[in-house]
């Protein structure tokens, strides 16, 4: 049997201003706080959680940090770990991070687990972008990010059946952030700051007679179909994300990821465009119809209001409810169960207008009905 | 002396039979014969010459067939060992493979079909030489419209999915009938309605609309609303849905389609949990269809060919297709002349065998055991639905607190999240206690699935006797995975590699295809 190496990496702080009520625990000053106000640090124990599931791999290495940063959680969980790197035990930051994701992607790790939040799937995706096979265990405070698996345990199975080919594909899952500082004001602001690769597995169920490029071959569906189906004239308001990308691939158009692109008449009429962009672009071609197409975010379901903000409530008031077309795969809209797709435009009237039901386009000629509302969790 | 039963553990000892049986291809040896014909005799030989000489050229194979050339108790070890291989529905308690409502199939009814009577008969008699089966088929379709409420049935599709598909075709020639065929282009489904009504909608070129369930489980009856409008063509749904849950609000979802100026189609393939209960008729809809090795006992699942009984009300009827049984008070014929009808939707006018088979199971149990069918199946799921949850991780998703119809989509969910053991491997350690489990099909939306359906075939105890065998596996779970994961244990083969049957390139649906594929044969 094939050696597999798996990376590990613990965000010591992860999570540490939460059970103190502190939103978050970026930066000294709030890490300092929450110690002061008597948080013990938890990452290391979910990581050891999630890693108790890998002992059945056969022929596993686990590559790790010292200490805090994963040496312990590997014990713990009862592996001998590769040791690499050195850290100022009590005193790591987001650069340790960055450079420990790094040092495992040069070595040639399977797959990168690393356990966090938010902030630490950034540092993750700064450090190795779309290069790297990796996966979140959820440890912090904020978990906006679909690179998380739901559970510390689901993160190991996963990893379980990713390392021992069961589970062949990867996809492209967000990585979402909210501005910390705002959301101890009590404003909620998510940006989206790129997508790492994770293994994928349809609908949690295991069925091995499911074709494994199910995510794919569905964007390929959607994308022929919305593509297939533009009217010249219109001017075609397209959000970030992987569905939407593929529509963009499907005209031969090269779209930004993160961006919000306009297509017209075939052609890319902008590009990364933001509301002032957006807005101009609508006055330059008042009369004629618009559309936006947005995907939700995997994973949290958010429409409109986070990852797309250029999305504005006077972008979304220009084109109109009736000109929103939402795409998703049908597994990114089955792993929401029965919760609406979520708005938070920022503006209540514009939340309320889109709220009701939306059809969603899931594959060429299929539609689902959802329920749109704001996030009453 | 000690008493035998004490000797016997709580679970069965089972060992399946593994004979390592190659494929019939590879058992043929030249020469081999299983039947010699006696030698022609001259006299015979002159009178009749070369039989073959008119075939066209173009009839005529260059080399024999490539068949098997085998003797003949050689070929009864070798089917006899194969079904020792398998868990076919006469060996286990089949409550395993949910939706497809495994219930026994009484002997006598296979001997009915089996007899020279009905089996030598031939489509192209004429009429006049075949009134008993027209007259059973007669006969059969008055209890399907009984049941149903609706005014005709068509006996002719060969299978559940030929039957949603002429339900979609039916709903196509009403919108052609009346000049809208090209505005109305939606048929909308419910996520856990069979998905063949959407695979049917969308091969009939249909764009489909799926409602997804509300908070509580249901379909979502403001997601309809959504949903329909002058593009709506039709409504295909099913009720009670494949997670067993009943719509209880479905003639309002009826009502609503028509509004519309939809036509409504029921998926009543499973009526198991209805039959004499609910009808088609009541809640409004326009056609139904029933699959009769499913509810009518027939078998199901490769025991036999299928029959999907296609039923419309009096406005429908018109695009049933061809030919319909007809009845002059004396004669019983076949109805081509039907103008508006749809067309064939499969050869001759139907499985005879299937419908006769039905026919003889619906009569051996009069109307009131029909109902009785439906009562007996709900008690029985409802049990096994008890002892189930009584079993820590396992669920019952959608309809919290609610019981289900006549079967129920679990979740093994939480077990998996604490064991890593997954739906799939629990089956496959249940097949060492000699019974045969199954996950779900599409939609793949229910975590870790399993698909229970008891039927009324099943007794008490044989129901203890499953029940108690997912128990001990979901406990093996815990106390010993490996145990669970490297399962089967004392089956036939132990775990097939799935990764073929992702790969076209290695799809062999034949010997000949196996052949070339694998190429060192």
């Amino acid at each position: 049997m094939t050696r597999k190496e798996l990376g590990l990496i613990v965000n010591p702080v992860a999570g540490i201003g939460g059970r103190v009520g502190l939103k978050g625990s970026d930066g000294a000053e709030i890490q300092r706080q929450a110690r002061a106000l008597g948080a013990e640090p938890h990452a290391g124990e979910r990581a050891a959680e999630a890693l108790e599931r890998l002992r059945r791999v056969e022929n596993l290495t686990v590559v790790t940090y010292p200490g805090e940063m994963g040496e312990d959680a590997v014990r713990a969980a009862g592996f001998e770990p590769v040791v690499i790197g050195d850290i100022e035990p009590g005193a790591t930051t987001a650069a340790d991070t960055q450079e420990a994701a790094r040092r495992m992607h040069e070595r040639g790790v399977d797959l990168l687990l690393f356990a966090g939040g938010d902030g630490t799937a950034r540092d993750v995706y700064e450090a190795v972008g779309l290069e790297q096979p990796a996966l979140g265990i959820p440890a912090g405070v904020k978990i906006h990010s679909a690179v998380y698996a739901t559970h510390p345990r689901s993160a190991g199975e996963l990893a379980v059946l990713y390392l021992q080919g069961q589970v062949a594909s990867l996809r492209e899952a967000e990585v979402m952030d909210i501005d910390e500082e705002a959301f101890r004001g009590g404003a909620l602001q998510a940006r989206l700051y790129g997508y790492l690769m994770v293994p994928y597995r349809s609908s949690l169920v295991q069925s091995q007679k499911v074709p494994s490029r199910g995510e794919a071959a569905a964007q390929a569906a959607i994308a022929e179909d919305v593509a297939g189906k533009m009217e010249p004239g219109v001017l075609y308001i397209v959000g970030p994300g992987t569905t939407t990308r593929a529509i963009a691939q499907e005209l031969g158009l090269d779209k930004t990821l993160l961006g919000v692109d306009v297509v017209l008449d075939g052609e890319l009429a902008a590009r990364d465009a933001n509301e002032a962009d957006l807005l101009a672009l609508l006055d330059r071609h008042a009369g004629r119809e618009a559309r936006i197409v947005v995907t939700p975010i995997g994973g949290q379901g958010y429409l409109l209001g986070r990852g797309n903000q250029q999305l504005s409530p006077r972008v979304i008031r220009r084109v109109g409810r009736d000109n929103i077309m939402v795409v998703s795969t049908p597994d990114k809209l089955h792993a929401l169960g029965s919760q609406p797709l979520l708005v938070d435009t920022g503006e209540r009237e514009v939340d309320e207008m889109l709220s009701g039901y939306l059809m969603v386009i899931t594959g060429y000629n299929e539609r689902a009905v959802r329920r749109v509302g704001a996030d009453e969790r | 002396m000690s008493d035998i039963r004490e000797q016997r553990p709580p679970l069965r000892r089972f060992h399946q039979a593994r004979w390592d049986e190659p494929v019939i291809f590879e058992l043929s040896r030249e020469g081999q014969r299983g039947v010699l014909p006696p030698p022609l005799e001259p006299g015979i030989r002159q009178a009749v010459g070369d039989v073959l000489a008119g075939l066209p050229p173009g009839l005529r194979r260059a080399r024999p067939p490539a068949l098997p050339e085998i003797g003949q108790p050689q070929v009864l070890r070798h089917y006899v060992r194969l079904s020792q291989e398998n868990l076919g529905a006469d060996l286990n308690v089949d409550v395993g493979q949910g939706t497809c409502t495994m219930k026994y199939s009484p002997k006598v009814n296979d001997q009915l079909a089996r007899s020279p009577r009905l089996a030598h008969l031939h489509p192209l008699q004429d009429e006049g030489t075949v009134q008993g089966i027209l007259e059973i088929m007669y006969r059969f379709e008055q209890i399907l419209k009984e049941i149903s409420g609706l005014d005709r049935f068509s006996l002719q599709p060969a299978a559940g999915s030929a039957a949603i598909y002429t339900n979609v075709a039916i709903i196509r020639a009403y919108h052609t009938a009346r000049g809208q065929a090209g505005q109305r282009d939606e048929i909308i489904t419910t996520l856990f309605s069979h998905p063949s009504n959407a695979a049917c909608a969308r091969t009939a070129g249909f764009k489909v609309i799926t409602l997804h369930p509300d908070a509580d489980g249901y379909p979502d009856f403001d997601a309809l609303r959504a949903a329909v409008s002058e593009r709506t063509a039709g409504l295909m749904i099913t009720n009670p849905e494949d997670t067993g849950i009943y719509n209880p609000r479905i003639a309002e979802f009826v009502d609503l389609v028509h509004q519309a100026g939809g036509v409504c189609a029921y998926d009543q393939a499973n009526a198991n949990g209805i039959l004499g209960i609910t009808r088609a008729r009541e809640a409004g809809f326009d056609l139904c269809h029933f699959n009769l090795h499913k509810t009518f006992s027939t078998p199901h699942g490769c025991g036999g060919p299928g029959a999907g009984a296609v039923g419309a009300t009096a406005e429908m009827a018109r695009f049933l297709p061809v030919p319909l049984v007809a009845y002059d008070g004396q004669r019983y014929a076949l109805d081509w002349d039907r103008p508006d009808s749809i067309g064939k939707m499969g050869p001759w006018y139907g499985n005879a065998s299937v419908i006769l088979k039905a026919y003889a199971w619906a009569m051996s149990l009069g109307a009131e055991g029909l109902r009785q069918v439906a009562e007996i199946a709900v008690l029985n799921n409802n049990y096994l639905l008890h002892k189930v949850l009584g079993i820590p991780g396992a669920a019952a998703p959608y309809a919290a607190g609610k019981r289900r119809i006549e079967q129920v989509r679990y979740s093994w969910q939480a077990l998996a999240e604490e064991t890593g053991v997954h739906s799939e491997e629990l089956g496959l350690r249940a097949a060492d206690y000699g019974v045969h489990y199954w996950t779900s099909h599409h939609p793949w939306v229910v975590p870790e699935p399993c698909t229970l359906e008891p039927t009324e075939s099943y007794s008490k105890e044989e129901l203890d006797e499953y029940a108690a065998i997912l128990a001990h596996v979901a406990a093996e779970a815990r106390s010993d995975p490996e145990r669970v994961k490297s399962a089967p244990h004392n089956s036939t083969i132990h775990t097939v590699d799935h990764g073929p049957l992702d790969d076209p390139d290695q799809w062999a649906v034949t010997w000949r295809a196996y052949k070339r594929k694998v190429g060192r044969l």
